[in-house]
């Protein structure tokens, strides 16, 4: 099944014209509406009547995390608020979150690129959809949801965690569909029988996992513990949510909703353009988005693109899986997280010294954080429950600033290494599976 | 009233403790009481030793981290009950005792006392007019 076969089978040409189209629209929105860009265009001599064709968005410019982040809580926004219908915001690199707005369109527009996405993998008004990924101001879980409903699924929004009720709700409501972080989903296969059940207590069929990097082996060890089909699904807040692409039962590629999110690949150094075949950093200029249209956002995911025809008919654009980042982003639980933001934490509280080692692990399939800070001497204490309660005042304002729980040992001063030129700051110990 | 005690924190290694120990030995440093609290990720050890100050400072130079705390350091009669007594005038006085530690010395019984109010306890150790020991008779 194909949920909008018009656009979604367009050939080349057809889709270029509809994306020059939008993209003059766009340029001419974000140049009267966003002080931001109608800066940078000037800067760099550009008006919206020197954007054609599709082809002149070499043109613009880009836009990166850090000027969401400078325009921290809406000065991005392209639309008054009476017409932002909703905010959603991710943790920051410095503490403040990366703010994103939603018109009515938006929300519209975003069911329909999830639509298409949960068509792909086979999901129809007949299924029943767990939706596990969180709901709040991640965009994981509503983004589904709204999805979910529009393809007429019977929605679950049980959200995150507690896995005994996951298990529970999966198999009294009879869930055909999960949707979740794909290691939540290795997690929940993991304990079925711990919690006394089989598959055989499951009516699971599909899997539609995303909000982290996994490889293809783990798609297909998840496809044999539930004995489901599993899909990657692909988006990130900035420029939607989940739904801005999604693989066909043909897993070869990520399907591009690209009359809303139009890719480009650049090298992650010149910033050039680069063909398909090439490697380079994932850029996604928001075709129709009104509340918060970006141009060139630079992802700094690493991909590939292909613009053949898919065995599955459809003609959009196809991205790889992503292979990694250009930066040192961490995902942990779908949550991103800059090391920076550990650092910020530290030096806010003041309590120790800001030279730490983050060890990220994987135990029982769930992403573990460990963080080592080392302590300042004028800080230590003679007794134990001193020392605890430095450690947990720590790990609160770590889980209160990143969202993520993360384990505190305190060690000594000057132990963790000091290295010339780049500190290492992190040890994942997290190898994707294969 | 009080003995200055050294408190290091140890990290959960093997040889840790020894490595401690072994500077203070270079250098000479007696150590008179010690004793190790622990925990699943880290200890403090604790020690009454002959020069404190300079046992900061050699600690401080291999990188230890290491202070130094004023602990009440009372005198028990070397008899069944008198530790408890002396306990028993702090609970009724409603003090949280955060740690206790005894060592003998020259043939005298030293109580090493860390509470939460320090200054209700000075108060205390005056009014019941309990023994104290102080850093002069704890020298050879």
């Amino acid at each position: 099944m194909i949920w909008n076969e018009r656009i979604e089978c367009m050939s080349r040409e057809e889709m270029r014209a509809l994306q020059s189209e939008k993209l003059i629209d766009l340029v001419n929105r974000v140049y009267n509406n966003v002080d931001f860009y109608r800066r940078k265009m000037d800067e760099i001599g550009i008006k919206p009547s020197d954007i054609q064709s599709i082809d002149d968005i070499i043109k613009l410019p880009f836009t990166y995390k850090s000027d969401l982040r400078d325009h921290y809580p809406f000065g991005m926004f392209a639309v008054p608020m009476q017409k932002i219908v909703r905010l959603h915001a991710s943790s920051g690199t410095t503490g403040k979150p990366t703010t994103v707005g939603y018109t009515h369109n938006d929300i519209a527009n975003w069911g329909e690129a999830l639509a298409r996405c949960l068509t792909m993998a086979g999901i129809s008004s007949h299924d029943v959809m767990q939706v596990s990924y969180g709901y709040g101001l991640f965009t994981g879980g509503l983004g589904v949801h709204y999805g979910a409903e529009t393809v007429g699924c019977t929605v679950i929004p049980i959200s995150g965690g507690n896995t005994r009720r996951q298990l529970q709700l999966m198999s009294d409501f009879g869930s055909t569909v999960l949707a979740c972080t794909p290691s939540y989903a290795l997690h929940l296969a993991d304990a079925l029988s711990e919690n006394g059940y089989s598959l055989r207590d499951m009516k699971l069929q599909i899997g539609v996992f995303g909000a982290e990097p996994w490889t293809e082996n783990m798609r297909l060890e998840l496809e044999k513990k539930w004995g489901i089909k599993a899909f990657d699904i692909y988006g990130l807040s900035e420029i939607m949510g989940p739904g801005v692409a999604n693989d066909c039962e043909f897993h070869a590629g990520l399907h591009v909703n690209e009359d809303h999110f139009f890719p480009e690949i650049v090298h992650p150094n010149t910033k050039t353009p680069l063909s398909d075949g090439e490697e380079g950093e994932l850029v996604f200029t928001t075709l129709t988005k009104e509340g918060i249209p970006l141009l060139r956002y630079n992802t700094r995911d690493l991909s590939i693109l292909n613009h053949k025809k898919c065995a599955c008919g459809r003609t959009t654009v196809r991205m790889n899986k992503i292979t990694g980042r250009s930066d040192d982003m961490l995902i942990i639980r779908g949550v991103n997280l800059f090391p920076s933001q550990i650092e910020h934490v530290l030096l806010e509280m003041g309590e120790t010294s800001a030279h730490y080692l983050l060890l990220v692990d994987k135990e029982n399939n769930l992403d573990t954080l460990e963080l080592e800070v080392e302590l300042d001497e004028s800080k230590m204490v003679d007794t134990i429950k001193d020392l605890q309660m430095l450690s947990r005042k720590i790990e609160n304002a770590m889980n209160s600033a990143i969202g993520l729980s993360v384990k505190v040992t305190l060690v000594e001063p000057k132990t963790i290494a000091r290295s010339e030129g780049k500190a290492i700051r992190v040890i994942d110990n997290r190898k994707l599976r294969n | 009233m009080t003995i200055r005690q050294l408190s290091v924190f140890l990290e959960n290694k093997t040889g840790h403790l020894n490595q401690i120990l072994s500077v203070l030995a270079k250098n000479n440093i007696n150590i008179v009481a010690l004793t190790v609290a622990d925990s699943s990720d880290y200890g403090i050890m604790r020690a009454i030793v002959s020069d404190p100050e300079k046992a900061m400072k050699v600690l401080r130079t291999e990188q230890f981290t290491v202070r130094v705390h004023n602990i009440f350091s009372l005198e028990m009669d070397a008899a069944p009950g008198s530790m408890s007594h002396i306990l028993d005038l702090f609970t009724s006085a409603d003090i949280c005792i955060e740690y206790v530690y005894a060592f003998s010395f020259g043939g005298k019984s030293i109580l090493m006392i860390r509470t939460e109010n320090s200054e209700n306890a000075t108060e205390i150790i005056k009014a019941n007019k309990l023994k104290t020991i102080s850093e002069e008779e704890i020298k050879y």
